[in-house]
């Protein structure tokens, strides 16, 4: 098999989620070539360190590829795949990749599937993938289609060995001008506390209900010595600031302590917290995926849970 | 400003979700069925621009999708157009039915969730403006209509976002949080009644993927505590206590 792995750079760096992409194309390429493609303007240190890991790394250099533009990535990687007829092309499930994979696909009448965790070419195509935030595996087999088109969830594939291959010029130039143009990045935004520095991290989810029951949470939190931050759900609410915001999309924590209070356990969050040192998960729903990255758990009612720990941490403390 | 709107009638990842006989679909009984979460902060959006521009708002829905597609409507959304297809979970047919239903209508933006609460695959929405050939952006947090394009922002990685300009027509997924989806009030439910809900017949093929085995995920799980609230709390402060965290 012929399988294409979409590097990624951010902010000037080789996205390790690139090599990641690069693993699992070694690991299912059988007799063919696990190859890359870095897109960009000045990318040959990007392409170099690559090529490590491909056994070829096609790279499409031009300045108005300095920033990413999804339909600059569409027309050139559509004029490579096109030339080249991969039977896999691999994506990075980030903001990026999970924007403009699906449009690769419409151009190459290509099968699409996203978010994949697992990728078995011993009999066909067949994928992976979570569906309910995590509470189910699906295997998907692709019927039809001379590439198929895949967006890997990172942080799965880190195991792979150095291949050592040649880097080699595709000579693509864009050949669209795009209706989309690149503005600016906007930087996150800072607030009074820095949860990426607690040691102890009082988290809530939608298990929390309603604003006024935050304050529960900073109870526990003051009586521990530690911060309350939250999941998605509880900032898109406006319950907590933004810069409380644990998971992919806001800040990656790894305190001592990080109890979750009511929250499932999307994967988007887990990734922002699963390399604390201890977790302790509050949850109703026994089959919650947070209880999968957790070392204890508690099934059960944090209004009742939770009120209990404040009055018994306060007793010690006098 | 003409708005089409796509939102799917979606269950609840919070309800109870087993996997049926067949070991090929998920069991719809114990499912709770209600706009996917995503989509509710789309129609906002749309009403919202509408409120500003003027214009219109048509709701688009495939599947079993009335009851959300009524409070689309009770929402602010002027007509709605459901498409009687049921392509479960290749995003490739929902994108094609939706394509071909929306043929007839002209539209400055397309608004759809970044992603459904049921498959997650935050596909047809690009698949749709793939399709088009229309610019696009997923994940977005802030829509600005000024001088005929669509100044946006989306979200990135660790809090960063990221400012673009389309132009129109254009397709946008929302991210959650963009605003505060409004409440459906009884006065909303009552006019929605008068709204028109057009069935629009799709003839859709084919699909690329096939379902093989859906299944639960063997994960490791957490030791639990049990007991009392006062059992669990002290011996979650002992468990503190060995690891000097109090």
């Amino acid at each position: 098999m012929r399988v294409f792995a979409v590097a990624e750079i951010k902010f000037g760096e080789l996205d390790p989620v690139s090599i990641e992409l690069l693993n699992l194309a070694n690991s299912i390429k059988g007799d063919g070539t696990a190859e890359a493609v870095v897109i960009g303007n000045g990318i040959s240190k990007y392409a170099e360190e690559l090529a490590k890991y491909a056994d070829r790394v096609w790279k499409i250099e031009d300045s108005s590829l300095e920033n990413y533009n999804p339909e600059l990535y569409v027309d050139v990687l559509s004029q490579l795949f096109s030339k080249e007829k991969p039977d896999i092309v691999l994506v990075a499930n980030s903001s990026r990749g999970s924007e403009f994979a699906p449009a690769l696909a419409t151009k190459l009448n290509a099968p699409v599937i996203t978010d994949i965790v697992g990728l078995d070419t011993s009999n066909g195509i067949k994928a992976t993938r979570y569906i309910f935030q995590g509470k189910l595996l699906v295997d998907i087999l692709v019927k039809d289609g001379d590439t198929s088109v895949f967006t890997v969830r990172q942080g799965v594939f880190k195991e792979g060995s150095e291949v050592g291959g040649e880097v080699v010029d595709a000579g693509i130039k864009p050949s669209v001008t795009p209706k989309r143009e690149f503005s600016q990045i906007i930087e996150p935004e800072v607030g009074e506390v820095d949860i990426s520095q607690a040691d102890i991290i009082v988290s809530v989810g939608r298990g929390i209900e309603d604003a006024s029951n935050i304050e529960l949470a900073e109870e526990l939190a003051d009586a521990l010595g530690g911060v309350v931050a939250g999941s998605r759900p509880v900032i898109d609410s406006g319950w907590l600031p933004k810069d409380r915001q644990v998971g992919i999309s806001g800040k990656t924590v790894k305190p001592k302590l990080y109890l979750a209070l009511g929250i499932s356990g999307a994967f988007q969050h887990i990734m922002g917290m699963k390399d604390s040192e201890l977790i302790i998960a509050v949850n109703k729903d026994p089959e919650a995926p947070i209880f999968g990255v957790a070392q204890y758990g508690i099934v059960g009612d944090i209004f009742e849970i939770v009120p209990a720990l404040v009055d018994k941490l306060r007793e010690i403390k006098g | 400003m003409n708005i089409i709107v796509l939102a799917k009638h979606a269950a609840d990842p919070e309800s109870e979700i087993r996997v049926s006989q067949d070991g090929k679909s998920v069991d719809e009984r114990g499912l709770v069925f209600d706009i996917n979460d995503w989509d509710r902060y789309a129609v906002e959006e749309a009403i919202r621009l509408k409120e500003e521009h003027g214009g219109e708002v048509v709701v688009v829905g495939v599947g079993q999708t009335e009851d959300t597609l009524r409070k689309c409507l009770a929402m602010g959304a002027d007509r709605a157009i459901k498409v009687p297809v049921e392509p479960g979970m290749d995003s490739y047919q929902t994108a094609m039915a939706i394509k071909e239903a929306i043929s007839g209508e002209k539209f400055d933006l397309i608004l759809a969730g970044l992603m459904s609460q049921d498959y997650n695959n935050a596909l047809v929405g690009v698949l749709l403006a793939g399709m088009l050939d229309i610019p696009f952006a997923t994940a977005v947090t802030s829509i600005k209509v000024e001088d005929g394009k669509v100044k946006i922002v989306r979200e990135l990685e660790g809090g960063f976002g990221e400012e673009n300009v389309l132009s129109l027509p254009a397709l946008l997924t929302v991210q959650s949080g963009i605003n505060e989806p409004r409440y459906v009030s009884i006065m909303g439910i009552k006019r929605a009644k008068s709204k028109e809900l057009k069935e629009v017949s799709v003839s859709v093929e084919g699909g690329y993927t096939e379902i093989d085995r859906i299944y639960t995920p063997p994960v490791k799980k957490a030791e639990l505590i049990e007991g009392s609230p006062e059992e669990v709390a002290e011996k979650l402060i002992q468990i503190l206590k060995d690891r000097g965290l109090i």
